[in-house]
């Protein structure tokens, strides 16, 4: 029983101990209601072909699964097909992955699933995450690109939205750390707004979370079926089970 | 061999046809053998269904697994997007991975507490001993299943388990290295080690466990199933020689099972269909990121059903080998001194002793990491020469017992949490406390599964009707 008691201390101490070490930046919460919305998947498909696909493919995404957000093929064609002209093609670019790695640093990954890989437990959901890093831009002289950035430090990527969200420094601030007298923490405290963007701070989040619930929806673009089939499955089976369970009684009142 | 029975002249035609069949094959023999005249005790509780709920996820598992190699490619260079490939390009394909991939962990969660229920209930104790080797070996072979099926995907926790898995064979003393070369087919784990990897998954092993599966359950069949309250049912029977706690198992258990299903596939299809990933512990985020030989995860951890396995591993250290040999100098005096052994058989317990010590000390702890891994599963399959309490079910033997189960769930418990998190100081500490609890579980089961008082075991089992 001590020894019980012991690892059950011990146990929780390492839990505690665990949560502490999470560390890094908070991430915010992505507006999960923009998943199903189609005009906010049309605008971040938009945002999307625009902005990321130049660099970024999205190779096991075919451009005409969009008609599952209410876009036709004629309206794919005419304004979200610029690297070929079939609908079938899946989203590549012509980015050489080679040369990328020497301009840029590093390979810019696909984004197909990349919503999915991002995720992290006890931190959030990937749509979390790419909402948070594409809005945590600010300006640092000291990298090369002269951009940083909060949820991933030391990013490859400059801040490609910077025209819609405007220029913005981070503010630190020097603290007493509260644990050991005598040292002081960098602390973070906000963003500055250094030029203005195309849009507002609202209209920025918006933006972004459209982007993100492309992005998350193109990491599983069969979740709204797999959604509604879920309900009537679990209607079936919830019928099933009381079904089963009085067929059950009924055989087993025989016996004694 | 059978007489050959002519039908009736006033039989009908399927009676014909059943008569034509029964002279061939014994099927109405075999049907009355296992289900009809079955006769099962009368007295099972909730934790009887996970073997039929086993078998069910067993035939989840190889139909899905025929419509995924329809469209999967076991190449290094087009694994990860094949799979992407089904889950949106295959009509109904994401359905179909879901389900192997949800009945992966549903495997070991039904598994590992169909084991537990034995263990709650001494099912493995004579005369079904086979029943529980055949089950053990079930358990080694899924586990091999698990492991090599998981690296089809080809993401990154699929090649950094994979690589971590494999180079523990090289800790193996002598033909390690050329061990580990032999299973990856490559120096790295590569398109060889998915070759092979794949050939195993899909044909090798399967056909291993459905030839276990069907040892399992003929040998259940031969001796009856136990029951929670481990009486045999067998030694009360009726004037036509039906045991009078028995029930035949069809219909009784199959409407049983069949409710079982229905409220296990809920359960199964809430996962599938609203929580896939099974937040992140039954598909791990990194594996959504394709394999990368040059770009090591910071933090490698095995799927949740391997967890406690791993910490174990993991928890066996330079410190924890000292406190083995320690553990094992100990009982040899204990045995020395107080085991009753003759002069020859104490200078051979002092030489072994001896020789145990100085291997522990000899070889790399990494190896012994390896063995204790290994041995926490070899181990179940000397249970049923372990335990000698003198009841069979948990609810005659002493109080304490339960509570020393308890000790015993609750460690595994925090082995597996502890295996799923990054190393830590504390949480080594923790998993060695763990691993020494989980051995001394087993190991000195001769001698605390006989101590403390037993309440008596009745003649006939309890039962009360619904």
């Amino acid at each position: 029983m001590k020894k019980f008691v012991l690892a059950l201390l011990l146990a929780l101490g390492f839990q505690v101990g665990a949560l502490a070490n999470e560390g890094g930046y908070a991430w915010d919460r992505f507006p999960t209601e923009k998943s199903t919305d189609m005009a906010a998947l049309q605008n971040g498909a938009k945002l999307f072909v625009n902005y990321c696909l130049n660099c970024h493919s999205a190779a096991y995404m075919r451009y005409n699964r969009m008609k599952d957000i209410g876009l036709s093929d004629d309206q794919i064609k005419k304004n979200l097909l610029f690297a070929t002209d079939k609908v079938g093609e899946t989203m590549k670019v012509a980015l050489d992955p080679k040369q990328a790695k020497e301009w840029l640093g590093s390979a810019p990954p696909d984004l197909s699933v990349i919503t999915r890989s991002r995720a992290d437990i006890g931190k959030g959901s990937g749509a979390d995450y790419l909402y948070t890093y594409l809005r945590t831009y600010y300006r640092d002289d000291t990298k090369e690109t002269g951009w940083n950035n909060m949820a991933f430090p030391g990013v490859a990527m400059p801040n490609v939205l910077w025209q819609l969200q405007g220029q913005r420094a981070a503010r630190y601030v020097e603290e007493k750390n509260p644990h050991e007298p005598g040292k002081t923490e960098h602390r973070f405290e906000g963003f500055q707004q250094l030029t203005p963007g195309t849009l507002d701070e609202h209209g920025f989040d918006e933006a972004v979370g459209d982007l993100v619930a492309y992005l998350q929806w193109i990491s599983e673009p069969s979740q709204g079926t797999r959604l509604q089939i879920g309900v009537l499955a679990m209607i079936f089976l919830g019928v099933l089970t009381v079904i089963t369970w009085r067929l059950n009684a009924a055989y087993w009142k025989d016996v004694k | 061999m059978a007489e050959y029975h002519e039908a009736a002249a006033d039989a009908t035609a399927s009676q014909k046809l059943l008569n034509w069949v029964d002279n061939r094959f014994p099927l109405t023999k075999l049907y009355n053998e296992h289900m009809a005249e079955y006769y099962a005790p009368k007295n099972f509780n909730f934790w009887y269904v996970f073997g039929s709920l086993a078998m069910l996820v067993l035939v989840i598992q190889i139909v899905t697994g025929i419509f995924l190699v329809m469209h999967y490619k076991p190449d290094a260079s087009q694994a990860f997007a094949s799979v992407e490939y089904i889950m949106r390009d295959v009509p109904g394909g994401w359905i179909i991975r879901y389900m192997h991939s949800t009945g992966a962990s549903a495997f070991f969660i039904v598994v590992y507490l169909h084991m537990f229920r034995g263990l709650l209930y001494g099912s493995y104790r004579k005369p079904r001993e086979l029943v529980w080797l055949f089950g053990c070996g079930i358990f080694l072979c899924l586990m091999a299943e698990a492991f090599m099926g998981y690296l089809l995907p080809w993401g990154q926790m699929s090649y950094w388990g994979a690589q971590v898995i494999v180079n523990l064979f090289a800790a193996v003393p002598f033909i390690g290295p050329d061990l580990a070369l032999l299973i990856r087919g490559d120096y790295v784990v590569g398109d060889a080690t998915l070759n092979r990897f794949f050939s195993f998954h899909v044909i090798a092993v399967p056909l291993v466990l459905l030839g276990l599966v069907a040892a399992h359950i003929i040998a259940l069949h031969e001796v009856g199933s136990n029951n929670p309250d481990g009486v045999e049912i067998k030694a009360k029977k009726d004037a036509k020689g039906v045991p009078l706690d028995g029930i035949p198992f069809h219909p009784y258990y199959t409407v049983h099972d069949i409710f079982a299903v229905s409220v296990f596939l809920l359960l199964f299809s809430a996962v599938l269909f609203f929580a896939p990933e099974g937040g992140g512990y039954f598909l791990e985020y990194n594996n959504f990121i394709e394999a990368n030989p040059l770009k090591t995860p910071l933090h490698i951890a095995p799927v949740w059903y391997f967890t406690p396995y791993y910490s174990m591993l993991r928890a066996t250290t330079d410190v924890m080998v000292n406190i083995l040999a320690g553990i094992v100098a100990v009982a040899a005096v204990l045995g020395i001194v107080r085991g009753g052994f003759g002069a020859m058989g104490k200078l051979a317990l002092a030489i072994i002793a001896l020789v145990a010590v100085f291997l522990l000390k000899t070889f790399d702890a990494k190896f012994w990491g390896v063995v204790v891994m290994g041995g926490a599963v070899v181990i179940l399959f000397f249970l049923p020469w372990l335990d000698r309490s003198l009841a069979k079910s948990i609810r005659y033997r002493p109080g304490w017992h339960k509570y020393l189960y308890g000790v015993f769930v609750f460690f595994f418990l925090v082995l597996g949490y502890l295996g799923s998190q990054p190393p830590s100081a504390t949480g080594n500490i923790v998993s060695q406390l763990g691993t020494l609890v989980y051995f001394g579980f087993f190991l000195l089961m001769p001698w605390w599964s006989r101590m403390g008082t037993f309440k008596p075991v009745p003649d006939r089992v309890i039962f009360a009707a619904h």
